[in-house]
């Protein structure tokens, strides 16, 4: 479980998160939903142990990520950042290698290598393994980073807008994948998403922010209402039933 | 196992020639000949080159830019800066203190750099190096002016064109630490490659990255320092080696820094032996040659480098 | 109101320029004189021809951090001059009056730079950034092209010729200067009575084309007379390499106007200002000779630190 308490931030004289407090439960997806310059990133970032907040704290499963060693906090919480900037000639299997620092510091072992392997069959890397960075396409680029944040193994995993320049069948796609990798219960994903029909569509629970304070907080299901969407994006909204599945639209 | 075929018979060739070819003649004394000047030649070029490819592409990894290397980082000027200091207000000052002074100032030099670039636009990637020149070119203008005051315009312009006509045994020994400084970047290469996948990324997978960072630029500094100081600066070596590695075996460089050094120490010695040949029995400086093979190179590189912009 | 400052502009060179001849004049006036309005009128022509060429350049690239020098312009005409040298012998080339060989240098700088920086400014005009480094790199390739061919020539003979190529504010020769300033003022006037059509040409080639100028005709135009003005400043006193970019900004920002009628003249006053004023400072108050060419260069590049860091602000 992830706990926040009154947790600021501020960059200058810019305050961007406002005494946020709120429980993250394990397992499943849970996005994070909400207008541009809402605070997200910022969140996600303090939720990582990444940035240091102006005031509040964050315990991981009961870790503070700010007190322990940095390889100790990168075995419990990986973060994907937004848009990673690589123009590299490392292989994938490489990148997804280095997924496993944090866990042997430059001296892997076969459990490292193995997971190393399933990490690339998990994300259909394997036939890319040998082929570099800069020669992938956009969506399998997304894949392999996301490959070794998967590698690193941790309980936690943190992805800041990932399906950002994914066309619909990649986002989709993984989606799906993220989805399917996590229903074991084994990895609980906390991910931003622009598009609120991907968090309708993938997530069990959505907490949605505003002005640098979180709104709401709930199942997905419960939480798409309209009202609710209205006072997230100031902006009325349509929901529909698709399957099952809600699908929002902004009218 | 090809590249490292290649390369070191391309290098052994290299120290052939470079042992055979000089002025002085080899009738007289040719053991002592060889003691006394080629060999400890031929090992600064080496050795230099070496650094030199090494501390490029630490740099690169650090601002994340394949298109910079230490020259156009200011770090040169900023340690000819700091030379020109130690002349003018100890003037006495050991080797040591002097290499010391210079590494520090190379470092300050650096971190202003790394200030400027930090401000820089991401998506622009080529405006890395071009302020890195012009801040360099900044820094020389000053060394010229307080050398030229203060009448040391003939130091200042042996460590701005790197040769090594002048290297003999007792000359040339401190170039030897760059085999102890490719020992450690050996040791931390994994974490230097990290480095390269930005701060965010690096800092995730639990690298403490100021610290290595850090730690990487020292080791830049102090290479810079001790090339500048025994044999002068060179440009390019430092671009154009990691490159070349790069396009024909990857970023991976728990693998290849023992190739980058490899192939700089040729580049470098090359350079040295071309400059003795042309103009035979004159020489032409090492970094004259350096500078037209290794912008023809550059040029190349950016033209003809695929996917630059992704990301 | 533009107009009315180049006319201040024009104005203040002339009491700089008269103050120059005249600062603590003595005896023989006219030996003395002679003297000082040689290096004047060298310091005026470097001064002029490099701030109309970088505002030419700028134009014609696109960019107003672009110079002729950056490029390496100064360094292909470095290595032509060298190149000239080496084809037709050390003593061959001494031998050709200073003006003609002048004329020749010209005619192949002209011709190489409009083929080289033509394809440059061609195949890069979508990737400035790119264009920039580029230009940087070929100007450090050229100038170390240049050193190999002076350093294969034979040491002797090359000392022979630096002197008769290589002149210095403190050393011009009179025949040189006046060919010079023939050319400057021919390009000058070129340029100008080109104005309108540059004005159009600084829109961009596409808007540019879409009002119907000939634009790949206007650029190769403006290279020319580019490539002119900097033989005539490298000829006279060698590279400064942000001389131009100093004094088009400050053209650009005292005229505030992109009418190249009035840029054109402002930076070559400016640029003729800078450099006697400089030199005044530094020769007469201050005693010290050669230093002007690192001042510029050290508050030049500073300039263009600014402007790059300024523009990512402005984003």
């Amino acid at each position: 479980m992830i706990e926040v308490s009154n947790l600021s931030y501020a960059a200058g004289d810019t305050r961007i998160l406002h005494d946020v407090s709120t429980r993250i439960e394990k397992g499943g997806i849970t996005a994070l939903i909400g207008p541009n310059g809402a605070g997200k990133s910022t969140l996600l970032h303090c939720l990582s142990g990444l940035e240091t907040p102006s005031a509040g704290s964050v315990r991981i499963d009961g870790i503070d990520p700010l007190a322990v060693r940095p390889e100790e906090r990168a075995r419990v919480v990986a973060l994907l950042q937004q848009s990673p900037v690589l123009v590299s000639r490392l292989s994938v299997r490489d990148l997804v290698s280095f997924g496993r620092w944090p866990h042997h510091q430059g001296r892997p072992k076969a459990e490292d290598r193995d997971m190393v392997e399933r990490a690339l069959t998990a994300f259909s890397l394997t036939d890319l393994a040998e082929r570099t960075i800069a020669t992938l396409s956009g969506g399998q680029r997304q894949r392999a980073f996301i490959a070794m944040t998967w590698a690193q193994d941790t309980p936690w995993m943190l992805l800041d807008e990932p399906l950002n320049a994914l066309d619909p069948r990649h986002a989709r796609d993984l989606m799906a994948r993220l989805h399917g990798l996590s229903r074991d219960g084994a990895r609980s994903i906390v991910i931003v998403l622009h598009d609120i029909n991907a968090a309708a569509g993938w997530a069990d629970h959505i907490v949605a922010m505003k002005d640098g304070r979180i709104v709401a907080q709930d199942t997905s299901h419960e939480l798409l209402t309209e009202p609710t969407l209205r006072e997230v994006f100031d902006t009325p909204f349509e929901l529909l039933e698709h399957r099952g599945r809600k699908v929002v639209v902004a009218r | 196992m090809k590249a490292w075929l290649i390369t070191l018979a391309l290098l052994a060739a290299l120290v052939v020639a470079s042992l055979l070819i000089g002025v002085a003649s080899m009738g007289d004394d040719p053991v002592w000949l060889m003691v006394v000047s080629r060999i400890p030649r031929t090992a600064a070029a080496l050795l230099a080159g070496a650094g030199l490819a090494l501390a490029g592409v630490v740099v690169q990894q650090v601002v994340q830019n394949r298109m910079v290397e230490p020259s156009f980082t200011g770090a040169p000027e900023a340690s000819m800066l700091g030379l020109l200091a130690v002349m003018l207000l100890v003037p006495g000052m050991a080797v040591a203190g002097k290499m010391l002074v210079a590494a520090a100032a190379a470092m300050v030099g650096m971190l202003g750099y790394l200030a400027l670039a930090a401000r820089l636009p991401r998506e622009d990637p080529m405006l890395l190096p071009i302020v890195g020149i012009v801040y360099g070119g900044v820094l020389g203008a000053v060394g010229v002016y307080i050398a030229w005051s203060a009448d040391l315009m003939q130091s200042l312009g042996a460590w701005r064109l790197g040769e090594f006509s002048g290297v003999m045994i007792g000359r040339y020994e401190w170039l030897w630490a760059i085999a102890a400084l490719a020992g450690l970047l050996y040791v931390i290469a994994d974490r230097i490659t990290i480095l390269g996948l930005g701060e965010t990324q690096a800092r995730s997978l639990g690298l403490d990255y100021a610290q290595t960072r850090m730690l990487g630029l020292v080791v830049v500094s102090v290479i810079t320092a001790l090339v500048l100081v025994t044999v002068g600066a060179f440009p390019f070596v430092g671009l154009v080696a990691p490159n070349i590695v790069a396009r024909w075996r990857g970023d991976n460089l728990r693998a290849n820094l023992p190739l980058i050094a490899v192939g700089g120490g040729a580049l470098l010695l090359a350079a040295d032996v071309i400059g003795r040949i042309v103009r035979f029995p004159f020489e032409i400086p090492a970094a004259t040659v350096i500078a037209v093979f290794g912008a023809a190179v550059f040029l190349w590189l950016l033209h003809a480098a695929p996917g630059r912009r992704h990301g | 109101m533009a107009e009315r400052r180049v006319l201040f502009l024009g104005l203040g060179l002339l009491m700089i320029c008269a103050g120059f001849l005249a600062w603590q004049i003595r005896a023989p006036y006219g030996f003395i004189l002679e003297l000082r309005a040689a290096k004047l009128g060298a310091l005026v022509c470097v001064g002029a021809a490099t701030g109309a060429a970088t505002v030419l350049f700028q134009t014609v690239a696109g960019n107003r951090l672009l110079t002729p020098g950056l490029v390496g312009f100064d360094a292909l005409f470095v290595l032509l001059q060298t190149l000239l040298v080496v084809a037709l012998g050390g003593v061959g080339a001494a031998q050709i009056p200073g003006g003609l060989r002048f004329l020749m240098e010209l005619v192949a700088l002209a011709v190489c730079s409009a083929a080289l920086f033509g394809l440059l400014l061609r195949r890069d005009a979508r990737d400035i950034t790119k264009m920039i480094l580029t230009g940087v790199i070929l100007g450090v390739l050229l100038r170390g092209l240049a050193e190999m061919v002076q350093r294969m020539m034979d040491p002797s003979e090359f000392a022979v010729v630096q002197q008769a190529i290589f002149a210095s504010f403190g050393n011009v020769d009179n025949g040189q200067l006046a060919v010079s300033a023939m050319v400057l003022l021919a390009s000058l006037a070129a340029a100008l009575r080109m104005a309108p059509a540059l004005d159009v040409a600084g829109l961009g080639r596409e808007t540019a084309r879409g009002l119907g100028l000939n634009h790949d005709r206007v650029v190769m135009m403006a290279l020319l007379l580019m490539a002119a003005m900097v033989s005539v400043s490298t000829a006279l006193v060698g590279p400064i390499t942000f001389l131009g970019l100093l004094t088009a900004s400050l053209a650009r920002r005292l005229t505030n106007t992109h009418r190249h009628a009035v840029l054109l003249p402002a930076a070559a006053l400016i640029g003729a200002l800078i450099l006697v004023a400089g030199q005044f400072v530094f020769e007469r108050l201050m005693g010290a000779q050669s230093a002007l060419a690192v001042i510029v260069e050290f508050f030049g590049g500073l300039l263009f630190l600014a402007l790059v860091l300024q523009k990512k602000a402005r984003r």
